[in-house]
């Protein structure tokens, strides 16, 4: 092809087509065109239509504590996500928007780009007793491995998914899955995964987990046996006797080693179950929705009578569930016979306790990345001072806003809560890999001083004359700006 | 930035899928159970399309040559039904006579891919994909479709209802003409070709477009499809960029060779039928069953004999 007919070229980046467009001329979609040597979209009612669908160019925070003025966005306040802001890869230009505003005083530069991540994954937490497969089992979605089951923690099952050998290392459709499976965890949509010889669960960031078809509620702060070695220091002076009901195990508290080590004293109380290890039993009743995840709406149902010689006439008892959300107060009549009385309060206190320990089961997602020299280009001239520039406290790495964790060591890896980041913040290029928004916050002098694109700074208030944005809670991150999380927050303190 | 969208349209009823340059509507008759199914196999099948077609790019922009697909392995197939790339090599070896690139039924071979997509262990009872004018239609037992057929492309009024029964061996609509979306090397206002199936009908009406032509003369203004689209796989060859009032005699010169190449089209077996407008007059090839409501029989004098009107 002669140069001719390269002068005035546009290559459109909006689609994996990417036409080349002449000046004057449409691209093969008919909505994007060259009009004067700029790409321009024709069709600004499918802009609009877009923006509820797929996030629109950008993205501003309004700042939860100021009331929202109804007029104007109010730029002090606001902060450009890199959310639908493209990118320019390959990135030896200048990053799509490059965003000055004053913040306290201090002259401040956002660098708002969206990164293309080849080298990415999620990793995932479920909260869960369950097994859920063997450590290093195959994660599978759509019949691919997209993953695996990696170490467990407290409570909780791990998998880690994605990754470069998925996601470009196996076959296309593997790679296609993959790629697909990350962006809809990162976008907080339910995932349904096949564990190998483990179960089938549905992921959704920020939901409970679904196992074999089945919802988890809430973690259990423990077993019913585990429960009474929390709490019966807190209960052996104020009652008797205590019964933590448990589909698993439920938990005696006289006869329970906690109890001994307490000196608490036999009730002649008689569980109606399988006895495993002193004050610890099996099977009292059938699982169900009823207490302690059995099927019992009466406790006194897994009791014997009370026997005579250690048990007498006005001993107490506390019956309660391993996650407190069924409870009741017994105290023994003349006949040993077990009469329901109010709980007295400073046992409701130990009941809101066990209640408040048990957390909902949520899984989490959290997307790990490393940004690449290539898209440090398009913040500085030289990228390894970027690098460094975050590791001297100097540069704020958010993503969409939401505050991030930066791995020490080499290169810009770093970790976000999926949760926190605006709705439909991922998205894919054909790699395939995983487009996720990034900014880079700094002061104005820090930002010249890594050698940043200083002749593409915009103000502000400029970017926030778009038509197109979308305005978004800043919800439960620590705003970008905050001075506390930069270095020269000192300085700064002394200077006013 | 490349994300697909899918979504319902505002009638609540069809559903608008959206890639790139791929942008189909979609409807379906049938239990509503069954619809919601097919939409999300139609949706999901979507997904991969315009990444698996840009994968093969080159290739399908590259002259069909009999050579040139031995021991050609297209995408992966992730099972029994051919992909894109097939459907449109498939279809455009059928004209492969004519000098064309598997390019020619892109827009026909996505919108029948995807229609093969939606009956996958489905029961419906008509369906059409419509990408951008390129339509697969899907007819059950005792089904119809009424198609309607504009005279020019870029000034959609409906002149003629095309009557599609499920004994017809159409399956397939797609017009084409200078004015539309791809380039012409011809000047037809808008060529309609039904076909057995979508693939067959674009390339169709893209050939039979081409060839409705006066012959050399000053009406017609031209440019090297490079010009327009430097990657066009049309390469130097002139495509039509604007048309004059052309003489009577013009006009019937170029629908006339249109007609005749639409015939042997229709002759072969590619092709069910077709019309062709230039400039207020219309021709058909072929038996086009237009139903009880057309005005087409009183003024065009000269359309084929097999030409019925009001078939049931």
């Amino acid at each position: 092809m002669s140069d001719d007919n390269n002068a005035g070229l546009v290559v459109c980046d909006a689609c994996p087509v990417r036409c080349r467009i002449k000046d004057g001329r449409p691209g093969a979609c008919d909505r994007y065109a060259n009009v004067d040597g700029v790409l321009t979209r024709l069709d600004p009612l499918t802009v609009v239509e877009r923006a509820h669908d797929q996030g629109t160019p950008l993205v501003p925070f309004l700042k939860t504590e100021q009331e929202w003025s109804g007029d104007l966005l109010q730029s002090e306040n606001t902060f450009v996500t890199a959310v639908g802001a493209g990118t320019t890869y390959p990135d030896y230009k200048p990053a799509p928007f490059i965003v000055s505003s004053e913040v306290d005083g201090v002259d401040m530069v956002t660098v708002v780009t969206e990164g293309i991540y080849s080298y990415c994954g999620v990793k995932i937490k479920v909260d869960t007793d369950r097994h859920l497969g063997h450590e290093t089992a195959a994660v599978r979605a759509d019949g691919e491995i997209v993953g695996h089951v990696t170490t467990g923690e407290y409570g909780s099952q791990m998998m880690s998914l994605g990754g470069v050998s998925h996601l470009t290392g196996g076959s296309k459709k593997e790679g296609r899955v993959t790629c697909q499976t990350l962006m809809d965890l990162c976008n907080c949509k339910p995932v349904k995964l096949m564990i190998d010889d483990g179960v089938s669960i549905i992921v959704e960031a920020g939901k409970a987990p679904i196992i074999d078809d089945v919802q988890e509620e809430r973690m259990r702060v423990g077993c019913g046996s585990a429960t009474i070695g929390m709490f019966a220091m807190q209960w052996h002076d104020h009652v008797d006797e205590v019964v933590v009901v448990d589909d698993h195990i439920t938990g005696v508290m006289s006869e329970h080693e906690a109890g001994k080590v307490l000196d608490v004293k036999p009730t002649g109380i008689s569980i109606n179950g399988r006895r495993s290890t002193p004050g610890r039993y099996f099977k009292v009743a059938e699982p169900g929705t009823g207490w302690g995840g059995t099927d019992i709406s009466d406790p006194l149902s897994i009791l014997n009578d009370f026997k005579a010689g250690d048990a007498k006439p006005g001993t107490t008892m506390l019956m309660v569930s391993t996650t407190g959300e069924h409870y009741a107060y017994f105290v023994l009549d003349d006949d040993l016979k077990p009469i329901a009385q109010d709980l007295p309060d400073v046992l409701q206190a130990s009941v809101e306790r066990i209640r408040e320990n048990c957390e909902p089961a949520l899984c989490s997602v959290l997307f790990v990345g490393g940004a690449g020299g290539s898209l440090r280009a398009g913040v500085t001239e030289n990228p390894v001072k970027l690098t460094m520039s975050v590791k001297d406290a100097l540069t704020n790495v958010t993503s969409g806003g939401a505050e991030t964790f930066v791995w020490p060591g080499g290169g810009i890896t770093y970790m976000v809560d999926v949760t926190r980041m605006p709705e439909n913040s991922f998205g894919y290029v054909p790699t395939p890999a995983i487009v996720a928004p990034i900014e880079f916050s700094m002061r104005v002098e820090d930002y010249a001083a890594l050698g940043g694109h200083m002749a593409s700074i915009v103000p502000l208030d400029d970017v926030l004359k778009d038509p197109n944005l979308r305005p978004v809670d800043q919800g439960e991150s620590s705003w970008p700006m905050e001075k506390s999380q930069y270095k020269w927050r000192d300085d700064q303190d002394t200077d006013s | 930035m490349t994300g697909n969208f899918a979504k319902i349209l505002p009638d609540g009823k069809r559903l608008h899928l959206q890639s790139g340059p791929i942008d189909l509507v979609i409807d379906a008759d049938g239990d509503m159970s069954e619809v919601a199914l097919a939409f999300e196999q139609a949706s999901k099948a979507f997904e991969p399309v315009l990444v698996d077609l840009v994968s093969e790019l080159a290739f399908l922009r590259s002259s069909l040559k009999p050579s040139s697909l031995k021991g050609r392995e297209l995408a992966d197939t992730d099972g029994s039904c051919k992909t894109v790339a097939q459907i449109m090599v498939d279809a455009a070896s059928r004209f492969a006579d004519h000098n064309v690139t598997p390019m020619i039924a892109v827009a026909g071979s996505v919108a029948d891919y995807i229609l093969s997509a939606m009956r996958n262990e489905r029961t419906l009872d008509r369906v059409y994909v419509n990408n951008g004018g390129d339509i697969a239609l899907y007819l059950n037992d005792g089904r119809s479709f009424d198609i309607g057929i504009v005279e020019r492309i870029d000034a959609p009024e409906i002149s003629m209802k095309a009557h599609v029964t499920s004994m017809d061996p159409v399956r397939g609509v797609a017009t084409s003409g200078w004015r539309g979306r791809s380039h012409s090397l011809g000047v037809a206002d808008a060529v309609t070709v039904l076909a057995p199936t979508a693939a067959l009908a674009d390339a169709a009406a893209t050939l039979i477009a081409n060839v409705v032509d006066p012959g050399p003369c000053t009406e017609v203004t031209r440019s090297p499809a490079r010009d327009l689209d430097p990657d066009s796989d049309l390469g130097d060859r002139l495509v039509t960029v604007d048309v004059q009032p052309l003489s009577a005699e013009q006009i019937d010169r170029a629908l006339q060779a249109g007609q005749d190449l639409a015939r042997s089209f229709a002759d072969a077996g590619h092709i069910a039928s077709a019309s062709m407008s230039l400039q207020g007059s219309t021709r058909i090839a072929g038996r086009i069953n237009t139903g009880i409501n057309t005005n087409i029989a009183h003024n065009e004098p000269d359309l084929e004999k097999q030409y019925a009107v009001g078939r049931a």
